[in-house]
């Protein structure tokens, strides 16, 4: 069911945008939102965050909160992922919001603050998350959409929990283990939450705080000589090298998480959530076709172009880019289960000309 | 910075280095520099033949696609080979290393569609 909406024109703005025009980024439109697509270049954005640290503007993704007495079954019945394993506070996890026919609806990182929960879910989703979970919402369970509230700033790379020791005002505060939280007061006193989780497969944090601290934090790390302020170009990159879905491109309400390779967000012991038996039932019976990662050598491999076998197109591709780090072509390709096989060799279309592609196993980039 | 006054250029960004009937084809540094870090180029065969402002080939950046547009019409005489492995020469030296195709001019009455380095500076600000 759709409800018939408005022409929606309106472009926000993260608290961080006279920061990313100050630097002379980029901009581009993305969910609704004008973001920095890349401020010295992507390759550049990109290697910096491998080597030492980066900064991205993730302002944009929504923030909601669940509180209430029914929060916990509440969540375990409308999310994938089992949330026993994240029964400590502080502890994240990701999941993914399934449809009953276990299409998925969203990926997102639920956070125990104890308190609450929090759920941090894709900009582009977000009004669709909303609905859905007020609609299968208890009364004994709240949801407050604190996006427009709250600012968040990914800082990724090697030398990234440094930069973050050195910001707090206590002298000896540790960093949260990796998928786990921990409160931070910066000196000068903003206070924010520092999550171990990112985008990018380096270590690092994302700092979530209150949207009027955000120029403060952003101008303190900017003054770090090792810090370098990252694009949504290159954050598309990092993403790609390892692996990691982006929704939209590896993942719609037309898939479900078998197919998509999320079998692992969705335990076997875990029954009774919304999708459940859709996804016990694909497990169960197989997939058509499966989310395959390929290597591609002679060419830049672009969403929507076709990967052939001799000549046969057999897929499109999904998410597709060059690795900055690899020099060479990377895509996903959603492919009939024979073909998505490690060391399948395919071919994809460039316009008139054919680039060979190999069928491989993610991550592309390895330490 | 003022760009090169030995060759001419199209409003296409591609400049022109004429030695006899053969001219030498490239990008101008404000377009590499607005296409950020190249990381494919690709080019036509060695033989092949392309009308003025026919594309011929394409340069591609990690999130953009290119085409390339001869600024001359011509037998395409020589492919700078040293990209296939070197594409980011395009933007390390775009006026030198980094050029692109060496084309035998059809009709040298293709140069006079071309401007002088000077105008071009004045066509960007």
């Amino acid at each position: 069911m759709s409800k018939s909406k408005d022409a929606v024109t309106k472009i926000s703005k993260t608290p961080l945008h006279d920061e990313h025009l100050s630097l002379g980024a980029t901009m581009v439109s993305f969910a609704g939102f004008d973001m920095p697509l890349q401020y010295q270049g992507i390759v550049e954005e990109h290697l910096a965050t491998r080597e030492s640290v980066g900064i991205f503007d993730v302002s944009h993704m929504a923030t909601l909160r669940i509180r209430g007495e029914g929060s916990w079954q509440f969540l375990q019945h409308i999310l994938a992922n089992d949330l026993e394993k994240i029964e400590n506070i502080g502890a994240a996890q990701y999941s993914l919001l399934l449809d009953e026919d276990g299409h998925i609806i969203d990926d997102l990182i639920v956070y125990n603050t104890g308190a609450e929960f929090m759920l941090i879910v894709n900009a582009s989703n977000a009004q669709t998350d909303f609905d859905w979970m007020i609609q299968h919402c208890p009364d004994d369970v709240e949801i407050f959409d604190e996006s427009e509230r709250t600012a968040i700033i990914a800082v990724q790379g090697p030398e990234a929990l440094e930069v973050i020791a050195e910001l707090a005002e206590e002298d000896d505060w540790d960093p949260p283990k990796r998928f786990h939280l921990a409160p931070l007061t910066m000196v000068g006193g903003a206070n924010m939450l520092v999550a171990r989780t990112g985008y990018t497969g380096e270590d690092g944090v994302e700092l979530i705080m209150h949207r009027e601290d955000a120029v403060a934090v952003w101008r303190v790390l900017m003054s770090f000589e090792n810090v370098n302020p990252i694009g949504l170009g290159a954050r598309d990159t990092l993403r790609l090298e390892m692996g990691y879905h982006l929704y939209g491109n590896d993942m719609d309400r037309s898939r479900n998480p078998i197919e998509a390779g999320l079998g692992w967000v969705c335990p076997k012991t875990k029954t009774g959530y919304i999708g459940a038996e859709a996804v016990a039932k694909a497990r169960d019976e197989g997939c058509k076709e499966k989310l395959a990662y390929l290597k591609i050598t002679g060419g830049i491999p672009r969403e929507g172009y076709p990967v052939l076998d001799v000549e046969k197109e057999i897929g499109t591709i999904a998410s597709g880019s060059h690795s900055p780090s690899l020099g060479v072509g990377i895509a996903t390709v959603y492919l009939p289960r024979k073909f998505a096989v490690e060391g399948t060799k395919l071919q994809i279309g460039i316009r008139k000309r054919r680039a060979e592609a190999e069928v491989v196993k993610p991550p592309f980039y390895k330490k | 910075m003022a760009s090169p006054t030995d060759r001419k250029y199209s409003t296409d960004h591609e400049w022109v280095l004429v030695d006899g009937d053969v001219a030498t084809i490239g990008i101008t540094k404000y377009a590499a520099d607005q296409l950020g870090s190249i990381v494919f180029v690709e080019l036509p065969e060695e033989g092949e033949s392309f009308g003025s402002e026919d594309a011929y080939g394409e340069v591609e950046s990690v999130k953009s696609v290119s085409e390339l547009l001869l600024p001359v019409g011509g037998e395409v005489v020589a492919i700078n080979q040293a990209l296939e492995d070197a594409p980011e020469t395009v933007n390390d030296d775009p006026y030198g290393e980094g050029w692109l195709v060496r084309v035998r001019l059809d009709n040298k009455g293709d140069l006079d569609e071309l401007i002088d380095g000077a105008a071009y500076d004045a066509s960007l600000a």
